[in-house]
């Protein structure tokens, strides 16, 4: 494999990464207005994601920078192309973002329902553009002789596009509810195990045409054989289909593993579509971005997988033990310990 | 200056100056305040008392109110490049793009991960281990400095690399990583940050000596302060000038436009302060305050040093590059530079009456040097702004030194309307988060310190979300 394909390859893992773990953050945040039935059981809801949103979010960081990075061209088409939709996800992300250190430094009820919103519509928002931004990587956006997008905002939304960021929605609120199920405790586990059950059969039908659509899309507007991009979906679909009966059957576990399984594959689904292509141009096939025509040169590459191949595990190591850490499910009743408290009992004893 | 109409040059560069100054409103405080709050930590574990420990969290919660929304606009940071410039990332990314990644895996996962962990790991952690948790999101911003400032060097000064088929191609990571422009810049962005964060926890304690509450505890704070910042405006005052030096080699039209020298001078004097002299039409000042020699030993570290002129400068360009005009607003460089530096000594000349006051023991009583440490808050921000306003008008007519000009770098396919709309976005979201920011801020830095064993009259600020 040359350096253009592993880096390629190394974007497909961080869009998935982020997928994975900022999926159920998004998922948490969508369900906030409808699983708590006061301020506590909204505390430890956000308590599940607190010490662990930042740095999943970093995950889509790493994933431009080294977009940047690798396929400068790719870059500055994709991000001057999609310009609104990403105006759009910076805006959600940024409410988002402050909702989280900010919605409890007020002791009002207005103030942290604002809050409390912000963080659901910036979840639901981001996740819903992120579906439709990487559906359009693969069916086609106008690009012109230069490389350069030459289409509009509405080109993006197509069925199939809207489909993606709807799946994506779907997808993530449920795998947000596995999630609960193994972070909470007492009755909010239980109306979590809920959510997860009423979720289930919407999102996997969702992300199961979803996938199946995409291998179609591959094959009729990116010149695809149904072989690769056929595996990832059919997996996607399996571990969808296994995560509803998990749901129903109540082991939580196994239904968060196949929650995550089916976001890594929407994902590996849609990058294996597009691959040797980056950004597929329609209806000008020929002006499509590829994989070795927008890759920096062969030195940059090597540095930077130096660099990756010596950070990426200290960083995986680090962020593992932090989910270690903070494995432990939050009580409404525990959580009422709040690190004020702890720090409290702490210089006491 | 010759058309009215707005461009999307025009537009994008509005966008780009100012979400990226707004950004360095918050990253600064970061930069200080992280090593500062660790060293109360430790304080408090080396001591064990409680001072201390009330402290750390009476300006760790301060410094999470101030790194959510650095996070929250450093996304902006990250898109807009592709967003506004996608010419400018085409062309850089082989080079531009490689400490932006090494960014986001070296410095973001520090930061976030560990800030996480210091946050919630209270309780959880050892006492060892939490500590070092705040140290290491200490180093993560600095790392993050560091990076960016690499990436900003190179637009100054292009080292390690080559053109090659309109592209920029990296030849050299070690050349591009010790740059001598990045080393002077990120030691400067370094100090600014600590002289930030000092000013920040000076002022703040002064606020309570005013109110007279607090009074024990934020002695410590204060003293912790002084002894930073002290030393650290000081530092930078002759960190800044080096820069100076390092600017005159490699951009000496930047160094002409800032002292508005339209012709080469030797020796050659500071203007202090002028009125006139600013465009081509105009190149004498109808007044003017000159301390001679001084320019030739800022910008030359000689007594008789020679700074070339504008006019000299711009015919030398012209032979190199082509007809054009590679002249920068000299207004805006002239008194940016001077903002920067007038604001850098004043803060260090307020830091300095501190320290005596300290010495002669009346630095908790003396009510005028309390309001002067409030507002004194606000210079180390205004200077830093002032100081990449002259940084980067400096550079134009240029985005890559001598490599790409500013007005072929935009994104074709973005019209104006469109970055029209993006800036309106921005502004109203911005301006509604600096409302919350302020007033979160002026809040939680009057409330008395979280008590050390929550004695829990009303209950206080926790460190959590």
């Amino acid at each position: 494999m040359d350096l253009p394909d592993l880096w390629f390859l190394i974007i497909a893992f961080f869009w998935a990464g982020y997928f994975l773990l900022e999926g159920f953050d998004f998922g948490v945040g969508m369900l906030l207005p409808f699983l708590p039935r006061d301020e506590r059981e909204r505390r430890a809801m956000f308590e599940t994601i607190g010490p662990v949103w930042d740095g999943n979010e970093v995950w889509l960081v790493v994933a431009g920078g080294a977009t940047f990075a690798a396929f400068p061209g790719w870059y500055g088409t994709m991000f001057s192309g999609f310009y609104l939709a990403l105006l759009l996800v910076l805006a959600f992300l940024i409410v988002r973002v402050v909702s989280f250190e900010w919605r409890e430094k007020r002791d009002s009820p207005r103030w942290r329902a604002t809050w409390m919103w912000a963080n659901t519509i910036g979840s639901a928002g981001a996740a819903l553009v992120w579906g439709v931004g990487l559906a359009n990587l693969l069916n086609g956006v106008p690009i012109d002789g230069d490389g350069h997008f030459a289409g509009s905002f509405w080109d993006l939304f197509t069925p199939y596009t809207v489909l993606a960021g709807l799946a994506a929605v779907l997808l993530f609120a449920f795998h947000g509810a596995t999630f609960l199920t193994l972070r909470t405790t007492g009755d909010l586990l239980q109306r979590a195990g809920g959510a997860a059950r009423r979720l289930a059969l919407p999102a996997a039908a969702a992300t199961g045409i979803f996938l199946a659509w995409t291998v179609w899309v591959a094959v009729d507007r990116n010149d695809k054989d149904v072989f690769p991009p056929v595996l990832p979906a059919a997996a996607g679909m399996l571990a969808l289909a296994l995560a509803v009966l998990f749901a129903f059957s109540g082991r939580s576990g196994w239904a968060f593993t196949m929650t995550g399984a089916g976001t890594v594959l929407f994902v590996a689904t849609i990058f294996t579509g597009l691959y040797p292509r980056v950004m597929v141009s329609q209806p000008n096939f020929a002006n499509s971005l590829t994989v070795e025509g927008t890759a920096s040169s062969h030195y940059a590459l090597t540095v930077m997988t130096v660099v990756a191949v010596v950070l990426a595990p200290v960083v995986l190591l680090y962020q593992g033990w932090t989910y270690h850490v903070f494995r432990a499910r939050i009580g409404v009743e525990e959580q009422a310990e709040s690190p004020l408290d702890l720090v409290a009992r702490k210089t006491e004893g | 200056m010759s058309t009215l109409a707005v461009t999307a040059v025009d537009l994008a560069r509005i966008q780009f100056a100012t979400t990226s100054l707004y950004h360095f409103l918050f990253v600064p405080l970061t930069l200080g305040l992280a090593p500062l709050v660790a060293v109360m930590q430790t304080m408090w574990h080396r001591t064990g008392n409680d001072a201390w420990l009330r402290l750390t969290r009476f300006f760790g919660t301060l410094m999470l109110i101030n790194f959510a929304i650095g996070v929250a606009t450093g996304l902006v940071q990250e898109f807009q490049f592709g967003m506004n410039w996608s010419v400018y990332s085409t062309f850089v990314g082989d080079v531009f793009g490689a400490p932006l990644a090494i960014e986001g895996l070296a410095a973001f996962f520090l930061e976030s991960t560990f800030l996480g962990l210091w946050i919630f790991g209270w309780g959880k952690l050892g006492p060892r281990l939490h500590l070092a948790t705040v140290w290491l999101f200490a180093l993560g911003s600095w790392l993050s400095a560091f990076f960016i400032i690499v990436a900003n060097s190179w637009m100054q000064r292009p080292v390690g690399s080559t053109v090659t088929d309109g592209r920029a191609e990296l030849t050299s990571i070690s050349e591009l990583l010790t740059n001598r422009f990045a080393v002077w810049a990120f030691v400067h962005v370094i100090l600014v940050g600590l002289t930030t964060g000092a000013a920040v926890v000076l002022g703040v304690a002064c606020w309570h000596f005013l109110r007279g509450r607090n009074v024990e505890i934020f002695r410590h704070a204060a003293k912790l302060a002084l002894i930073v910042l002290v030393p650290v405006s000081a530092a930078n005052l002759w960190i800044g000038s080096t820069l100076g030096v390092v600017v005159t080699d490699y951009q000496p039209m930047k160094i002409a436009a800032t002292e508005a020298q339209w012709e080469t001078c030797q020796p050659c004097a500071f203007s202090l302060f002028q009125i006139g002299g600013f465009t081509e039409d105009d190149q004498t000042p109808s007044f003017d305050v000159e301390i001679p020699h001084l320019l030739s030993l800022l910008a030359t570290e000689s007594w008789n040093g020679e700074v070339q002129g504008m006019n000299q400068i711009q015919a030398q360009y012209e032979q190199q590059y082509g007809s054009g005009n590679y002249v920068p607003p000299v207004r805006t460089t002239y008194w940016s530079m001077r903002i920067m530096a007038y604001l850098g000594t004043l803060t260090f000349l307020v830091a300095a009456l501190g320290a005596f006051l300290l010495w002669r023991g009346r630095l908790e009583r003396t009510r005028w040097f309390h309001w002067l440490a409030v507002v004194g808050i606000s210079f180390p921000y205004l200077s830093a702004l002032a100081g990449w306003v002259l940084s980067e008008v400096g550079r134009q007519p240029w985005i890559v030194q001598g490599l790409l000009e500013t007005a072929d770098a935009n994104s074709p396919s973005v019209g104006t309307s469109t970055i029209a709309l993006s800036l309106g976005v921005f502004a109203g979201l911005y301006g509604l988060l600096a409302v919350v920011d302020f007033v979160l801020m002026r809040h939680y830095a009057s409330l008395d310190p979280p008590p050390a064993a929550g004695e829990g009259e009303e209950r206080a600020p926790a460190l959590g979300y």
